[in-house]
């Protein structure tokens, strides 16, 4: 076995060690669980509503849109945080200091961050459906599609993580992306359906994979014929591929570079200093 | 034996006289663990090392001491690989570390000063993790990595195996440190202040470990320390940075004869102290005993410790910056 083969398998060994301290930990949970759960019981209290032009609810509407906001907050930000917390306390320069380090490090953290993003959009999920009818849990196409859909989700907002985490030298400095995160999730329909939104926003939502990722889980859980509410009237199953596609490719290109980069700046003398900085900061 | 304090404003390259009486710097060649000829650093607009030269034999354990600021610690991430040097010519088991592949990285331990990395891991689940990485690098006379439970065991820490890394103490942490360091049964082992936040007993064990990866392991050892008595039982040979240079080279010993030069006699004769310094304390004794015999009592002979040492040297260093003289200790060769 070459050295980088044992160093993957290191790093699945990795993945599956913080997936496991992730669950036996009840602020991870919590942290995971949250976000949706109080989305939840807003739709839920909105759930007589309907979707404008048809007669189905607009909670069970939302419920794949929170599932797609929980998996950008849980995959994209949690690995951004996890990195960036991981240089302030030396874990990435430990994985600098060991042969093939990086490769194991990284194979751990976006195995283990999508673990617990598809765990968390689980438990999610169960008490949604029965919290509102109207999923179609029963089809095994709902399931097929919601496995490409994750898959494809995972690997186009994931490398945007990285790229996030490698960017801010902070996890305090981090919080300023979360507002335009909020703000982007806001503009691509994960409450509302966009049709109402004017076209130059709607051009804005399409752009980015949080507005896919939504569609393509509403194409999972919901009945066929809700497709009528959407932008064409229709899932857009093609262009959800393509549009993902592009965004992952592009982040498997760039993230490596930028992970790369900051990665030849660290040293014991920059953790330390961050150190410094962190434990003069007011609480 | 190079003894030396320059000032920061004499002309580069010549800054540091080599005045070799013995063999404490040798030409590099394939012996040499690290070897390196001019090296500087400099940080903006700041000379942080203004040319340092050094050879470290292979089996060799070599403490470098020095004021804060004196580029230790740089000089230490220069050789591991972390930080591009300004100039100069580096290598560290034959490579130039800028440029060191992952073979190469498998063959050195690095205990950095401020790891707190991995706090909810388990001590044992750590370091058999980590042991993974170095296992395609094994040779038939250095097979890697160590059994988790047994470098476990060589630092002490077989209780606390199976605890959180998180829940450690300071000294219990910073042992597990040395633990990933040697994990993978490095040719080199680089140590930043290892024993900060030890007990007398903890620092007594970690001695021993150290002892013994240089005796059994032929392991070669680069560490930095501010505990004088520390560099004295560990090293081989220390090296004293300052002002970005190099002022001092040898065993603690000669450090000692060499800077001091005197050796302190205090003795009693008839119920009255004396106190006299000499230059050959033996020879002093032996004539005191023939003089007077039994009427000496409390003899005590003290040599210039290497705290005396250290001292002198950062003294020696600050004055002269303060004047801008050159000052040159030229060795009292006894």
């Amino acid at each position: 076995m070459s050295a980088q083969t044992v160093a993957l398998g290191a790093g699945v060994h990795r993945g599956w060690i913080e997936f496991r301290q992730s669950v036996a930990n009840a602020q991870d949970v919590w942290g995971a669980i949250f976000p949706p759960a109080v989305s939840l019981v807003v739709m839920y209290l909105l759930r007589d509503n309907t979707v404008p032009g048809t007669d189905a609810s607009l909670g069970s509407q939302a419920v794949p849109g929170i599932l797609a906001m929980n998996a950008v907050l849980t995959g994209l930000m949690g690995l951004a945080v996890t990195l960036t917390m991981d240089r302030e306390d030396g874990t990435l320069l430990r994985a600098k200091a060991t042969p093939n380090g990086m490769l194991g490090y990284l194979t751990g953290k976006v195995i283990s961050r999508a673990a617990v993003t598809v765990a968390s959009l689980l438990i999610v999920l169960v008490p949604a459906a029965f919290l509102f009818g109207g999923m179609e849990l029963g089809r095994v196409t709902t399931w097929a599609t919601l496995v490409w859909v994750l898959v494809l989700g995972l690997f186009a907002t994931l490398p945007i993580g990285a790229v996030l985490g490698s960017l801010f030298s902070s996890a305090q400095s981090m919080s300023f992306t979360t507002l335009p995160l909020m703000g982007l999730v806001a503009v691509s329909g994960i409450f509302y359906p966009i049709n109402g939104y004017p076209e130059w926003l709607q051009w804005i939502a399409q752009v980015f994979p949080v507005y896919w990722l939504a569609l393509g889980l509403r194409s999972a859980l919901l009945p066929d014929q809700l497709a009528a509410a959407e932008l064409t009237e229709s899932w857009r199953h093609l262009e959800t591929v393509l549009v993902l596609g592009v965004w992952a490719v592009a982040g498997f290109l760039v993230a490596p570079v930028v992970l790369r980069r900051m990665a030849r700046r660290e040293s014991g003398s920059s953790v330390a200093a961050r150190r410094e900085k962190a434990l003069q900061r007011p609480m | 034996m190079v003894l030396n304090a320059a000032s920061g404003d004499a002309p580069s390259g010549s800054a540091v006289p080599h005045t070799v009486s013995r063999g404490a710097i040798e030409p590099p060649g394939p012996e040499a663990a690290i070897s390196i000829s001019d090296l500087r650093m400099r940080y903006g607009s700041r000379d942080v090392l203004k040319g340092v030269n050094l050879t470290v034999r292979r089996g060799e354990v070599l403490a470098l001491l020095g004021p804060n600021g004196a580029g230790k610690t740089t000089t230490i991430e220069i050789l591991e690989g972390f930080r591009r040097r300004s100039a100069g010519e580096v290598r560290v088991l034959g490579t130039d570390p800028d440029h060191g592949d992952e073979a190469w990285r498998a063959r050195l331990g690095i205990v950095l000063q401020s790891w707190r990395d991995h706090g909810k891991w388990r001590v044992r689940e750590l370091l058999d993790h980590l042991g993974r990485y170095y296992a395609p690098y094994a040779t038939a006379d250095r097979p890697r990595p160590y059994d988790a439970d047994e470098v476990v065991s060589l630092v002490g820490l077989t209780e606390q195996a199976n605890l959180r890394v998180g829940t450690l103490s300071g000294g219990q942490r910073r042992r597990l440190d040395v633990a990933v360091g040697i994990v993978g049964r490095p040719d080199l082992l680089f140590l930043d202040e290892p024993t900060a936040g030890f007990d007398p007993q903890a620092r007594q064990e970690f001695h021993d470990l150290v002892h013994r990866l240089s005796d059994l392991e032929e392991t070669t050892i680069l560490l930095t320390t501010h505990d004088l008595d520390e560099a004295e039982k560990l090293a081989d040979r220390i090296v004293m940075l300052a002002g970005g240079r190099i002022v001092a080279d040898g065993s603690a010993a000669e450090l000692a004869r060499e800077v001091a030069g005197k050796a302190e006699v205090r003795y009693s004769r008839d119920g009255e102290s004396f106190v006299h310094a000499t230059e050959d304390a033996t020879a002093y004794v032996r004539r005191l005993f023939e003089q007077y015999g039994d009427a000496v009592g409390d003899l005590e002979v003290r040599r210039a410790s290497l705290e005396d040492v250290y001292m002198a040297l950062v003294l020696e260093y600050e004055s002269g910056q303060r004047t801008g003289l050159r000052t040159t200790l030229t060795e009292v060769a006894s």
